[in-house]
């Protein structure tokens, strides 16, 4: 069996859909064309009445979740593209993630954003938003960055009691495969050493985990031994293994496709500095994409966003402290 | 007596149940009081026993009581209302509410004539707006409710986390409204949805909000979703005028709100806001027809604030014209005068509900400024339900 991203974040919907009846799909053409990316293909089939076409309406379909979820559904909601939930971002950051606090009511469901970059695809198709959501209370946002996290880590999404910004990148929907499926992973809020090492850390998520094995794999041939933390989660951060790692090499660069300006790195290198400051040899680092929109042409797209190359460069930059 | 916070509808009045449970359901003809001029044309209702009445759930005997004890039950409501929030603007003018206070003072025909039709033990949902303290307490909000939470008792249902009119009980059918205009329709037609995925059929959800709603993208979403969905929805549309200070004629260009709903494919009525059984009777109509399955519902009543946006705010930019015309009716002096006209009600009766209302507020207002003040350091500062994925206490 050879399972891709794309097809374990289908199957998760399927077996959710399958074995829990409060789970219900809503999203722009999920139904009978089985979305965008193909995400939801044939489940409308396989459970009539539960995978429903909605309007051109993020800030609406948002709504409509929360609405679900107040009265005890687990509506999960497909943005076709992550850069729409803009459209949605009042209902998201207001509405769910206000409410428990608000009125002791949890608001349990899932906004699958198909996120990041790709050739072509430009400024409206490419961008990342974890570092947004993770900003605002009430909300938890993941990242998964491999075929079985993909799986298993939606799936514990939807059982999850709190609205869920579910992270998947679009650049490993076709390419990045399994063998099989998992029974079951690491729980959410884990991160997850993804390759071990002594003499620096990188810590990241999503797409930019596999530019940075690429990275430490090249800097292995020069006997540098690359510690690379996956994050798996936006929020919360696992602060824990983060400094564990740090303390085991003394040195830290942060990764992520997001926009530079704060963000998701910024937060951890601020928890770094101000827990773990004595742990470190070297002043942290942080690669981001560039602080422009996302470009169209490959040749601008590959340049503006960080890469095997760009993390080799700052990590020798690293290591050279 | 009623509870105060068992979440049940409060009697209001003594010993005789003359609450919210009468109505007009499953009547039919042409009814008046005995001996009367009959002053409503009520249609049969064939929907009216797919879903439990307030009375059955009362245990009341008067499942079709005559048409006259609704408007005397929502008339009392109004009156609750409008003497809880002359308290409530009085406490804000003393500093003791802090924030702000925002009164439906000019809106208590049209607000509560909608809730008298919802049924909130049948499972009918309710997204009220600012200006809708008739409605809520009508619908069955305790009256205890808008005092705490303005005044911030962490046994309030909002436990000082939220004030004011964001306040709300989901779990029993009163959403509570976040700020962003046009925001809960959406929500509701979630709620909707829910019920329909699940089977349950004959029940509605009603979403409040302005006309400075309409001009929002949420509000539009919304609507048009519950159109396509085809859901039991109504919307009530407030046309007070004044959007904060933002006059109609700068809100939108249409000749009629009510306009709008030919566009969405929704059922549209309008009525006079000011005029309590026009009111009632287009909201019977509306919730019927949405009871009934024929899709949402647009209502668009016509009336003026007779307050500022907040009590901050003097009103001032409304012209001399429109504070004397038939817009800036009090509801609550057309009804009652009805109510004396028609011989319902005596100036005696009146007065007695009103001083009944008075010593309702004045109790629960006692009761909560005995109650404790929210702690700082008992809070769980943790915005998850999921505790252990809190990251609440990192900005302290």
């Amino acid at each position: 069996m050879n399972v891709t991203y794309l097809d374990a974040i289908r199957e998760a919907q399927a077996k959710a859909l399958a074995r829990d009846d409060r789970v219900f799909l809503y999203g722009q053409d999920i139904a009978a064309f089985g979305g965008a990316f193909k995400a939801t293909k044939r489940l409308a089939e396989e459970f009539p009445g539960r995978v429903l076409d909605s309007p051109i309406s993020e800030d609406a379909m948002v709504g409509l979740a929360i609405g679900a979820a107040i009265d005890g559904m687990r509506p999960i909601i497909e943005m076709q593209f992550a850069d729409f939930s803009s459209i949605a971002f009042n209902q998201i950051v207001n509405q769910a993630g206000t409410h428990f606090y608000r009125t002791g009511v949890p608001v349990p469901f899932v906004i699958r954003l198909p996120s990041g970059g790709n050739k072509g695809s430009g400024p409206f198709h490419s961008q990342s938003l974890e570092s947004l959501y993770a900003h605002f209370p009430g909300l938890v946002v993941l990242m998964p960055a491999t075929v079985e996290d993909a799986y298993t880590m939606l799936l514990d999404a939807v059982e999850l009691d709190d609205p869920v910004i579910f992270c998947e990148h679009k650049l490993l929907y076709y390419h990045l495969k399994a063998d099989k499926l998992p029974a079951e992973g690491l729980p959410i809020g884990k991160a997850r050493i993804a390759r071990a090492g002594t003499h620096a850390t990188v810590v990241t998520a999503g797409a930019m985990l596999h530019e940075a094995l690429k990275a430490a794999n090249q800097l292995a041939e020069e006997a540098w031994e690359i510690e690379v933390v996956d994050l798996r989660s936006a929020k919360p951060i696992d602060t824990d293994t983060i400094l564990a790692s740090v303390a085991r090499t003394g040195r830290i660069l942060c990764v992520a496709e997001s926009f530079p300006w704060g963000g998701l790195n910024a937060e951890v290198i601020a928890r770094v500095v101000g827990e773990g400051f004595h742990l470190l040899d070297a002043p942290p680092l942080r690669l981001n994409s560039r602080d422009t929109p996302i470009p169209y042409h490959p040749n601008l797209w590959a340049a503006h966003r960080p890469t095997a190359a760009s993390i080799t460069t700052a990590l020798r930059k690293l290591l050279g402290f | 007596m009623g509870q105060l916070d068992g979440g049940r509808k409060l009697e209001f009045g003594s010993g005789v149940r003359e609450g919210p449970e009468a109505d007009f359901r499953g009547l039919s003809g042409e009814i008046g009081c005995t001996g009367r001029k009959p002053f409503f044309r009520v249609t049969r209702v064939s929907a009216a026993k797919t879903h439990r009445s307030p009375s059955a759930r009362a245990g009341s005997k008067h499942q079709t009581s005559a048409p006259h004890e609704l408007l005397l039950s929502t008339y009392k409501w109004m009156l609750l209302a409008r003497t809880l929030e002359d308290k409530l603007a009085s406490l804000y003018r003393s500093g003791k509410i802090v924030g702000g206070v925002y009164l439906g003072r000019g809106q208590e025909a049209f607000s509560a004539a909608l809730a008298a039709h919802l049924d909130q033990a049948g499972g009918d949902v309710y997204a009220p707006l600012i200006r809708d303290m008739a409605g809520r307490l009508a619908f069955g909000e305790p009256l205890i409710d808008p005092m705490r939470t303005y005044l911030g008792s962490p046994l309030g249902p909002m436990r000082g986390r939220d004030g004011n009119i964001h306040r709300g009980r989901p779990r029993e059918g009163m959403l509570a409204m976040i700020s962003h205009l046009g925001a809960m329709v959406s929500v509701v037609n979630g709620v909707l949805l829910s019920r329909r995925l699940r089977g349950i059929g004959g029940q509605v959800g009603a979403a409040c909000v302005g006309d400075g709603a309409t001009s929002t993208g949420a509000f539009h979403e919304a609507l048009n979703q519950a159109a396509v969905e085809k859901l039991p929805l109504v919307v009530a549309v407030a046309n007070n005028q004044f959007a904060y200070s933002t006059p109609t004629s700068r809100q939108f260009a249409c000749a009629d709100l009510v306009d709008r709903a030919l566009g969405y494919g929704v059922a549209g009525h309008r009525c006079d806001g000011t005029n309590l059984e026009d009111c009632l009777q287009t909201f019977g109509e509306a919730v019927r027809r949405a009871r009934q399955g024929e899709g949402p519902q647009l209502v668009v009543g016509s009336l003026l604030r007779l307050s500022g946006h907040g009590e901050h705010d003097d009103a001032g930019y409304v012209p001399a014209a429109v504070r004397k015309s038939a817009l800036a009716a009090d509801c609550i002096d057309l009804a009652g005068g009805r109510l004396i006209e028609r011989g319902w009600a005596a100036e005696v009766d009146l007065a007695t509900w009103k001083s009944e209302a008075v010593n309702r507020v004045e109790e629960v207002l006692e009761q909560v400024a005995s109650e404790p003040l929210p702690d700082p350091l008992g809070e769980t500062w943790c915005a998850l339900s999921v505790r252990h994925l809190c990251e609440g206490n990192l900005g302290a």
